[in-house]
């Protein structure tokens, strides 16, 4: 970490604030930012705006599974009109063209959950 | 004559077979060179007279063949409620009862018939009905509406029909035939016994051999004289002793008749005018009367093929009958009577459970084995789907042919039908037809309710859609086609096996369930379907630990989700029925928050545009104001509408309001496959629209009528009458094994109306489960349903005491205070609306989010 340029982090919660396979919704530098922890305790965050519905919800969808191309990718469903959305990319999983952003995520060592800046581009923002 | 001159076509009747007819001319291009003038003489476009007594549960818009009530080719024109009076073939003309001249280039009669009625002193006296039309039910409804006995002459197919209806509306009913036994025409003298001791078992009365003398009463009928026998008091007295053919306007023209009556025709329904033909019961084909619908819709066929210059002809009908009569299951087909020489009856009889099932069999030519040429099914006849193709087409019987009518062969027997037997003589179409239907290349038919709709097999009686449903699965199996029904990728079961699956392995948790039966972590399709299986076993909250995160969208926040990401907020009203305090509770907090209200359908109010953060603040003031969760956000009960009933309507036979608030505050929180919605009415107007709802309550003079499977939304269905002049005690047992068979069986998302029509028998498998009780499941699914109440706590106030639930309506984790600023709203007739959104929203960095940053 010495020769990489100092990353901002906001203290979102705690870890036991998230439910697993649930979301918050948090402010992280004026962006709403969904933040999701899967079962096993990994961590994942995406612009909270649904570029389907136009509607800053995916905090509140479904945290579930679907294999694609044989390798099981975590997703959230929006809760408007179900659309995936791959956690770790931010990637459309019905919608090839769509693309949410993502945000660097961490668990600190007092167990705090620590939000970065953006780690990939949405195709509609 | 101009080359281009078009020809006119009259059909005088508006029938089934008369409708049928003019179908198969549009159909086959007849319309392309007439035009085709239909003249009807009831009111009503053709209806299914088969299911006549239906019209008191279904109406008569269900009863419709034609719906819309015109034909979709504008060179048909339909004349209803009027009258043909002559026919006069040396000027082809018909004259209307209207005085309107016809000129035609051919004529089609299809007058249909007139019950007989015998000549007996009394018979028409006031109280004397025929049982032919709508207008002949409706008027021995309103009869029965002041009488306490009827009786039926004539236990013929029809007799036991009318019979059945007077039974319905009430009435004591007795049946008078003739002969020595019942349906002395299709089954025999044993067949004829088991069937009386089925209806006697009813509580009719029957009495056979019995000559009726004369009809008693003075202004109106009080009884019925018999020969030999105490006189039946009765104030309905219904004459279905057989029908008579319709043929005074070819009599009248000088056509030929048959010596007993009808039209008499050549083997393409042509009269002794070559330009007249007779099709269905007004006819007489070779001087014989069909009086059943199938060898009608074959005539009517025939002389559209011969009008186009076809081939076809009418060489006898299949006169097999398969019927449910007063619940009792009656068919005959083939040599029923064993008239054939050579002919061998095999017979199985069980007293006990009322069964009695003959074989005709016949040695074939060969003398290697037998071929079936007729039966008799009385009690059970499940089989018939199959014995009467083979009848028609002359199949080898197995070498143990009782193996066909024993008990052990339960459902449909196995058996290879060959492809060219009709399995739909109704509608003439072979099981050659039905897997061609399947097997194209082009939009094949996926299941059993397509090939129906396509190809007409099973659209009119309904007798051989078991049959037709095998044909389907069979054919599916043997190209090793399995009809998936896999909830979702992480569960290969169906919702119904999933919940079985959760009762018996007792699972309390989504965890378990996956990891017993599932793969992978689950979906938004599976984990809402686990999570409302367990909220109907387990009556827990829906939001208690590790239940949350299965939640759907709106019951994750107890609260319907809108377009901009706010939400609705709708308190129970149950019945409707809400105080002036109450309303004024409700316009004070939609004040106070800035929410939009509404009215709603189900006799609610609807207050629009909550922030989630809010919805604790606004519940807690309507819980503290007496009001709970209306479940609005639920797969579970809405509403249950009602109208104000005897309390204050003039017209009110019943408290429709006191009940509907009793039903919904049982069945509130239930949670099922979808949403579910009731409604009760107070009188036989229906002003609650009972009959759109799943379950829909209609008062009688006598107590409720109980209806179920109704829709309305996109797909809209009537609900149909499961049981009738209830007691309120039965009406709750019925509707608790109702619901909770539904949430037991249904699919996802599947509500009442299509989960019937899946179910094999529709209405009769729910009557038989939930009236009759023959799975003897009834106290179970009480109990299901009374564990449910016992177990009923408002979610909402359970929400407001728990801080751990409370903590997730805030906007940001890390923010609380701060409002999401996507949400924003605009004025519309001086209410919020959601304002249009433009993308992502950033804050200004001067807002403070309540958590230092660091750095790393």
């Amino acid at each position: 970490m010495t020769t990489a340029p100092a990353t901002t982090y906001t203290r979102v919660c705690r870890l036991d604030d998230i439910q697993r396979e649930g979301g918050v919704l948090a402010l992280v530098a004026g962006e709403a930012v969904a933040v999701f922890r899967t079962y096993d305790d990994r961590l994942f965050a995406l612009a909270n705006y649904d570029p389907f519905s136009r509607a800053s919800v995916l905090a509140r969808g479904i945290v579930g599974t679907r294999t694609v191309g044989g390798d099981e990718v975590t997703f959230v469903a929006s809760p408007m009109h179900k659309q995936a959305f791959d956690l770790s990319t931010g990637q459309c999983l019905d919608d090839a063209a769509v693309r949410v952003p993502t945000y660097d995520v961490r668990l600190g060592e007092d167990g705090t959950v620590l939000v970065g800046g953006r780690t990939g581009g949405g195709t509609s923002s | 004559m101009s080359p281009h001159h078009r020809k006119t076509l009259v059909v005088a009747g508006h029938g089934m077979v008369g409708h049928r007819f003019v179908q198969a001319a549009i159909e086959r291009g007849l319309t392309e060179t007439y035009d085709v003038v239909v003249v009807g003489e009831e009111s009503r476009a053709a209806y299914d007279r088969v299911a006549l007594t239906s019209f008191f549960e279904v109406g008569a818009d269900e009863l419709s063949l034609l719906p819309g009530g015109a034909y979709d080719d504008p060179r048909v024109r339909l004349v209803l409620g009027t009258s043909v009076d002559a026919v006069d073939p040396e000027t082809r003309t018909v004259l209307l009862g209207t005085g309107e001249v016809l000129v035609y280039d051919e004529l089609v009669l299809a007058t249909g018939a007139t019950p007989f009625v015998p000549s007996v002193p009394g018979r028409d006296l006031p109280g004397c009905f025929v049982y032919r039309t709508i207008e002949d039910l409706e008027a021995i409804r309103d009869a029965a509406a002041t009488a306490t006995v009827g009786a039926v002459i004539g236990g013929g197919l029809l007799g036991l029909e009318a019979a059945n209806a007077l039974a319905q509306l009430g009435l004591e009913t007795h049946v008078v035939e003739m002969a020595p036994r019942l349906m002395a025409v299709q089954v025999d003298a044993a067949g004829g016994a088991t069937l009386a001791r089925h209806v006697e078992k009813l509580g009719l009365t029957v009495h056979t051999g019995a000559m009726t003398e004369g009809v008693l009463g003075e202004d109106r009928v009080t009884g019925l004289q018999l020969r030999d026998a105490e006189p039946i008091e009765a104030q309905v007295v219904v004459f279905s002793a057989g029908i008579r053919p319709r043929d005074a306007l070819a009599r009248d023209a000088g056509l030929d008749l048959a010596e007993r009556g009808g039209v008499l025709v050549d083997e393409r329904c042509r009269t002794s005018d070559p330009h007249v033909w007779a099709i269905g019961e007004c006819a007489a084909p070779g001087g014989r009367m069909y009086g059943l619908v199938a060898p009608g819709y074959a005539m009517a066929e025939v002389v559209v093929d011969a009008l186009l210059g076809g081939p076809g002809a009418f060489t006898g009908a299949d006169m097999s009958t398969k019927l449910k009569l007063l619940g009792v299951d009656v068919a005959s087909f083939g040599d029923a009577h064993a008239v054939t020489e050579g002919a061998l009856e095999l017979v199985f009889s069980d007293a006990v459970a009322g069964h009695y099932k003959k074989l005709v069999v016949l040695e074939n030519e060969a003398g290697d084995g037998t071929v079936l040429i007729g039966g008799v099914l009385v009690g059970d006849a499940s089989a018939y789907g199959v014995l009467r193709p083979m009848v028609a087409s002359g199949l080898e019987l197995p070498a143990n042919p009782e193996d066909l009518i024993l008990p052990a062969s339960r459902g449909v027997p196995e058996i290879g039908l060959p492809d060219e037997a009709v399995v739909c003589s109704c509608n003439n179409v072979t099981k050659a037809t039905i897997l061609d239907h399947v097997a194209r290349e082009d939009e094949p038919c996926a299941d059993a309710t397509c090939v129906t709709r396509c190809s007409g097999a099973g659209s009119t009686c309904g007798s051989c859609k078991p049959t037709v449903k095998k044909i389907v699965e069979d054919h599916f199996a043997a190209v090793g086609k399995v009809v998936d029904r896999s909830l979702c990728e992480h569960f290969s079961l169906t919702r119904q096996e999933l919940f079985d699956v959760v009762a018996v392995h007792g699972y309390r948790t989504f965890d378990e369930v996956v990891g017993g039966h599932g793969t992978g972590r689950g979906c938004d399709v599976c984990k809402p379907t686990v999570a409302s299986i367990l909220a109907s076993q387990l009556n827990g909250h829906v939001l208690e630990t590790g239940h949350g995160t299965l939640q759907d969208t709106n019951d994750a926040y107890l609260a319907n989700i809108q377009r901009n990401g706010t939400y609705s907020v709708m308190p129970r009203i149950a019945g409707g029925e809400v105080t002036p305090e109450g309303l004024i509770v409700l316009g004070e907090v939609a004040r106070d928050f800035g929410l939009y209200t509404k009215i709603t359908g189900g006799q609610r109010i609807d207050l629009m545009g909550a922030r989630m953060e809010e919805l604790p603040a606004i519940w807690r003031r309507l819980v503290d104001a007496g009001f709970e969760s209306g479940h609005a956000y639920g797969k579970s009960l809405r509403t249950v509408k009602s109208c104000v009933g005897s309390t204050w309507c003039r017209y009110g036979v019943q408290d429709s309001t006191s009940l509907a608030i009793m039903l919904e505050n049982r069945y509130r929180g239930l949670r099922s496959p979808h949403k579910i919605k009731g409604g009760v009415s107070g009188c036989a107007r229906e002003c609650a629209e009972a009959r759109a709802k799943d379950f829909g309550v209609i008062a009688t003079e006598k107590g409720w009528n109980l209806y179920v499977g109704g829709n309305g939304g996109a797909t809209p269905v009537h609900a149909v009458l499961l049981a009738g002049d209830l007691d309120t005690e039965t009406l709750v047992r019925y509707l608790d094994r109702y619901l909770m068979y539904y949430i037991r069986t249904a699919d996802r998302l599947q509500r009442t109306a299509p989960w019937m029509a899946s179910l094999d028998g529709g209405i009769e498998r729910v009557r038989a489960v939930v009236v009759e009780d023959s799975l003897g499941l009834g106290s179970e699914l009480e109990a299901a349903i009374d564990a449910h109440v016992d177990g009923y706590f408002d979610e909402w106030r359970a929400t407001l005491d728990d801080p751990d639930k409370l903590a997730r309506f805030v906007s940001f984790v890390n923010a609380p205070d701060v409002p999401d600023p996507h949400i924003t709203f605009r004025e519309e007739r001086g209410q919020p609306a959601p304002g249009d959104s433009d993308g992502p929203v950033v804050l200004g960095a001067t807002i403070g989010v309540g958590a230092p940053a660091v750095t790393s």
